[in-house]
């Protein structure tokens, strides 16, 4: 197709832009990099010096051993009972159509469409309410809402690729529901629960609202603990909370590598659309 | 065999009711529980004022200018953000999807959104401080003579709404664009319509449902911006964002009635914006998205 000097200025442009995005996205992150291994830095395109010895002062200061381990309880036990409750479900969504059915998808479908700031007040106060605000409980119950939901309306299309004669012949062999979802169906499943159990992952970690709002001083995931360090930012050196920033960051990512290795990066924002 | 001679359970079975539906069970209740349950009850505690009659915190919230401009300060930072996001993520999707092999592109994209809005205003007091390598680097052009002020005000908490947004707005509209059947373009072309014609003819009509699902849930996000308001802005004066308003009434002063009245306006708002950019597509009867209540 033969294109016009119009045509292609507005190509170059387009480009220009996505370009200019990634290169301020990529010194944001860069700067936060630097700074978290800088000794003094003023007036001068790089710190004077490199030093490692800000991490150490963040794993110190800002207790991260403990908020390391709040993180990986609250974030396992939102992957696990996620995936017990939401495969579950999505298989009899796939399956069964029952009476009431698009009152549940509805009701599976709002909490992924509400943002966590607005039903997380409510929901914060019922907590609260039940003494089970502010407890690490708390926290994994508020943050199984969008992940229980998600990984069911995930997994429901997952579910329909899979030929129903295949359980007929369990079925047929006398296995009961339980031992043909054990024996037939994880299996056949598993590419599709590993890739929403690891968006799960990636998206508890970097949940910040739900967490913020019933999260305790003892039940602080990493991504609430950081927006406090940066809250009260003047009270500790800028690169400590770098330090502690990179820290967040480097976990998040890893987790988003390894999840990207099973799922398409548009997936992550598309939520149940495939 | 007639419907008599059934037992119970096969007449179950028939309506699709059995041992397998009952799976659906313990995450209907679950979402029954901490999501439909708090939302009533926030509703009816709303009504419940610490003083005052049933609407008591409304009322209060209506009468104090510190309350209700919050509602019209989240608008003025949330309808731009949304609109900035949506005019630059259609060209772009539009080129990208031409492209062999977007995944890194994508990948890079999503990383913003990965990381989410607390580290993005980390990065951003530190890339755009004072300071901060941009301001060096307009200096070191001499575009300006001083520091530009990109944070702690009100372009501070738009430009990280575009930093997290804008991909995020971008990837839905791809998802969306691909889903396009490109020969219906290359039907156009082959008639003689140029690019441009081919976009506002054939690609926009086509699009234009899922854009308005993509503006609504971009809207909503924006709308109920948190950290970056607080990290970024200006908390107590022009980015005093609806959230704030809902946190301090919460937290701050332990009313959680107002805290709930406050959420419930919140709610309002959105469901009236999203309602007003589905109709705008006669969507609002068709897709479960129409349905944003909070």
């Amino acid at each position: 197709m033969p294109r016009s000097i119009g045509e292609r200025l507005w190509a170059l442009s387009v480009w220009t832009f996505i370009g200019f995005f990634i290169l301020n996205l990529v010194a944001m992150i860069g700067s936060v990099l630097v700074n978290s291994f800088g000794t003094r830095w003023f007036n001068t395109w790089l710190p004077n010096g490199f030093t490692p010895s800000w991490y150490a002062l963040a794993w110190n200061e800002f207790k991260l051993p403990d908020i390391l381990i709040v993180t990986i309880e609250v974030v396992g036990a939102v992957v696990i009972i996620s995936g017990l409750i939401g495969v579950p479900a999505a298989y009899a969504m796939a399956r069964r159509r029952f009476p009431g059915k698009t009152a549940v998808m509805a009701i599976f479908l709002l909490p992924l469409l509400v943002p966590p700031m607005t039903y997380g007040i409510p929901l914060a106060t019922v907590l609260y309410q039940t003494h089970l605000g502010g407890t690490l409980i708390g926290v994994i119950l508020a943050n199984l809402i969008p992940s229980v939901t998600f990984v069911t309306l995930l997994m429901i299309p997952f579910v329909e690729q899979i030929d129903p004669r295949v359980e007929s012949a369990a079925r047929v062999f006398g296995a009961s529901t339980g031992r043909m979802f054990v024996q037939i169906l994880v299996p056949l499943l598993l590419p599709g629960i590993l890739a929403s159990l690891l968006l799960v992952l990636v998206r508890t970690i970097a949940m910040f609202e739900l967490t913020f709002l019933t999260a305790g001083a003892t039940s602080q995931t990493l991504v609430v603990a950081l927006y406090y360090a940066v809250f009260a930012a003047g009270v500790r050196p800028g690169q400590s909370i770098d330090a502690m920033a990179v820290v967040y960051m480097v976990t998040t990512l890893i987790w988003l590598l390894i999840a990207l290795r099973f799922v398409n990066p548009t997936q992550i924002v598309t939520r149940a659309k495939r | 065999m007639s419907a008599a001679n059934l037992t119970l359970r096969q007449r179950l079975h028939e309506r699709g009711l059995d041992g397998v539906t009952l799976l659906v069970v313990p995450g209907v209740l679950f979402v029954l529980a901490l999501f439909i349950y708090p939302s009533i009850y926030g509703l009816l505690l709303s009504f419940e004022p610490k003083e005052g009659g049933v609407f008591g915190n409304y009322i209060k919230f209506f009468s104090e200018p510190f309350l209700y401009t919050t509602i019209t300060k989240t608008l003025v930072i949330a309808i731009p953000a949304t609109a900035i996001n949506m005019i630059l993520s259609v060209p772009v999707a539009m080129r990208v999807r031409l492209m062999k092999h977007p995944r890194l592109l994508t990948t890079i994209l999503v990383i913003p959104i990965t990381l989410g809005t607390v580290m993005v205003a980390e990065g951003m007091l530190t890339y755009l401080g004072p300071r901060g390598w941009l301001n060096r680097t307009l200096m070191f052009f001499a575009l300006v003579d001083e520091p530009v002020r990109l944070i702690h005000n009100y372009w501070g908490v738009m430009l990280s709404l575009v930093i997290t947004g804008f991909p995020f707005t971008f990837l839905l509209t791809l998802s969306y664009i691909t889903g396009i059947d490109p020969s219906l373009e290359q039907a156009g072309a082959m008639l003689g319509a140029r690019a441009r014609m081919r976009f506002w003819r054939i690609i926009l009509p086509l699009l234009a449902p899922g854009l308005a699902i993509t503006l609504a849930l971009s809207f909503v996000a924006a709308f109920t911006v948190y950290p970056s308001a607080v990290l970024l802005g200006a908390p107590a004066g022009p980015t005093r964002v609806i959230s704030i308003a809902a946190y301090t009434a919460a937290f701050e002063e332990y009313d959680y009635s107002m805290a709930s009245a406050v959420a419930m306006l919140m709610a309002a708002v959105q469901v009236i914006v999203v309602a007003f950019l589905l109709s705008l597509r006669g969507l609002f009867f068709h897709g479960p998205a129409s349905s944003g209540k909070g």
